[in-house]
């Protein structure tokens, strides 16, 4: 345990000592800002809409009409961002001979794999809880239910953890880092839009595609729910990314 | 200490190594010497647990290097060809991370940084970040990284390369301070390294052991051929015949002339040193230079590599 924590501290020094982190911090904490200050009017004029119609009005929700439309729009960020995160995981030990230190070390290759996931997962986390502040203000203006607030950011976390998963795969494949980062997001787009092709196929397909989406098992995580169903599919998915990641490495290893 | 048994790997259809087999005994230093390409690295990869061999066994402190990596890499410190250093960590955060992974106890991490800083002179460096050492120091905080956890086995893929002539005395006296509690392995290509510093040699050349012993059997076995280097000045007339009436003189060859002084190389049975010097200085002549004719470990080298080599290409032809 000490030894994956020794690397997921040693990449977390590394993210904060480049730009990488704060460029990544700061780029989502400017763009989750412009999202949720315009859902924010918007919200403000559609219920001085609702306060004019009087009593037949329906309630407005500021957890269904502001938050989750602010975290699912904002997600389109992860989608540019994570690939980043993830391209220099492997790629940038390799370039620089550090692998080698790594790999001469008494460490198993499920450390290292795990010692860099908890890293960059950290690194999502502190993406993540700029938004923190946006939240805050909002229960010091209003009443938001904070259940759904907990289970977006558990789905999040999840989702973010599947993509960080399949980036350190890309990275343990490839020396250059432009190329990680590309296929990564190519890879991460392809699971975006999967499903939306769903509605052309047969059905057998068509759940299939949308079972593999890696956003649609997010959206019972913006209502409030946690759905066994969803849980099992992001974890295994970290799970089989981070296992692939480990037999990259060990082909590595063999063709040297 | 280490032991290597018909060692083979091969990557795709190039065999990097083939069949290397050798041992190395608790303390001794033993020095790896081949052309570039010839399968050091390769070699010392797979003693170090980098990647696993194609056929054969490697035993580190008694460990297979396979069956057992993480026993094997508690007790082996690596230093490869280009220093593993993160450009971002100060040198002491990166020798602290090192410490951490190599699992030096928790208590002893501070002391031992500083010790292994001190014993390789980068205390004044301690707080610079990597990126901006020099080769000399780059080369001396890898090998800060291989000793900080007090390995018995230390691995060094070229430990002098790009240092000064002050830095490689400095680093050859430390690896010899090192042998005796330390079993060492270092590889190089450069000839008098391995005859300073190393117990024993073991030559490599396109992925096998072409000989192994120590460097001055290796010089007497091949190149103790008992002939002598004479320089005389003997006015202008030649002293061949003289020389030839020296008693256990067996053959006399001019090899240089300048002007008046002449170069002879001198044959014989037994050490006849005395009798030349004395046959010449009691003609009145002046002996300019006289040395035994042992061939060096570079001829040696060149002479075992491409020895190696000929029969091999004259193989590799025919299968044309």
């Amino acid at each position: 345990m000490s030894n994956i924590l020794a690397i997921t501290q040693k990449e977390l020094k590394g993210y904060f000592a480049s730009p990488i982190a704060y460029v990544v911090i700061g780029f989502y904490a400017l763009i989750f800002g412009f999202f949720f200050y315009s859902l924010v009017l918007y919200f403000d004029r559609q219920s001085m809409q609702m306060m004019g119609l009087g009593g037949q009005a329906p309630a407005v929700n500021v957890n269904e009409q502001l938050i989750r439309p602010a975290f699912l729009n904002a997600m389109v960020v992860f989608l540019f961002v994570l690939p980043m995160i993830t391209m220099r995981t492997y790629s940038e030990e390799k370039r620089s001979g550090t692998i080698e230190l790594l790999l001469t070390s008494p460490l198993t290759d499920f450390q290292i794999i795990t010692g860099k996931f908890l890293g960059a997962m950290a690194l999502y986390a502190a993406m993540l809880a700029v938004t923190l502040i946006h939240i805050a203000l909002l229960f010091w203006a209003g009443r938001p239910e904070w259940i759904p607030i907990l289970t977006t950011y558990l789905g999040l976390l999840l989702m973010g953890g599947c993509f960080i998963s399949v980036g350190l795969l890309i990275s343990s494949l490839t020396k250059n880092q432009i190329v990680a980062v590309m296929v990564t997001f190519s890879v991460f787009l392809m699971l975006w839009v999967i499903n939306w092709i769903a509605s052309f196929v047969g059905p057998t397909a068509q759940q299939v595609l949308n079972y593999l989406s890696i956003t649609d098992h997010l959206d019972d995580f913006t209502r409030g729910i946690i759905d066994t169903k969803h849980l099992v599919y992001y974890l295994s998915f970290i799970a089989f990314g981070l296992f692939l990641t480990a037999r990259a490495v060990d082909t590595e290893r063999w063709k040297g | 200490m280490i032991e290597v048994q018909h060692l083979t790997k091969q990557y795709g259809p190039v065999t990097a190594v083939s069949d290397v087999s050798f041992k190395v005994e608790k303390g001794e230093i033993l020095g790896f010497l081949g052309p570039n390409g010839a399968g050091k690295t390769t070699t010392m990869r797979i003693l170090t647990g980098y990647m696993p061999a194609t056929e054969g066994k490697a035993f580190v402190a008694g460990y297979d290097v396979t069956e057992h990596p993480l026993e094997a890499k508690r007790r082996t410190g690596y230093l490869p060809e280009t220093p593993p250093l993160y450009p971002d960590m100060t040198v002491r955060d990166y020798l602290a991370f090192c410490a951490k992974i190599k699992g030096v106890p928790k208590s002893e991490q501070k002391t031992r940084i500083a010790a292994t800083m001190e014993r390789t002179h980068i205390l004044d460096v301690a707080n610079r970040h990597c990126a901006k050492l020099s080769k000399g120091y780059r080369q001396r905080v890898g090998l800060a990284q291989a000793l900080l956890h007090n390995p018995d086995v230390l691995i060094l893929d070229e430990p002098t390369a790009g240092l000064d002539p002050k830095q490689i005395n400095e680093t050859r006296h430390l690896i010899k301070a090192l042998a005796g509690d330390h079993t060492v392995v270092l590889s190089t290509h450069i000839l008098p390294e391995v005859s300073q510093t190393c117990n024993r040699v073991v030559i490599i050349n396109r992925g096998r052991v072409v000989a192994v012993d120590t460097p001055e059997n290796l010089t007497n076995r091949l190149g103790g051929s008992g002939a002598m280097y004479l320089e005389v000045d003997s006015g202008g007339g030649d002293a061949g015949p003289v020389l030839s009436g020296v008693p256990g003189v067996t053959d006399v060859s001019v090899s240089a002339t300048r002007g008046a002084i002449i170069g002879y190389e001198v044959a014989s049975t037994g050490d006849v040193r005395r009798e030349l010097a004395s046959a010449v200085v009691g003609r009145g002549w002046g002996l300019l230079e006289l040395r035994p004719m042992r061939m060096s470990l570079e001829e040696i080298f060149l002479q075992v590599t491409t020895e190696e080599a000929a029969p091999e290409a004259a193989a590799e032809t025919a299968h044309e």
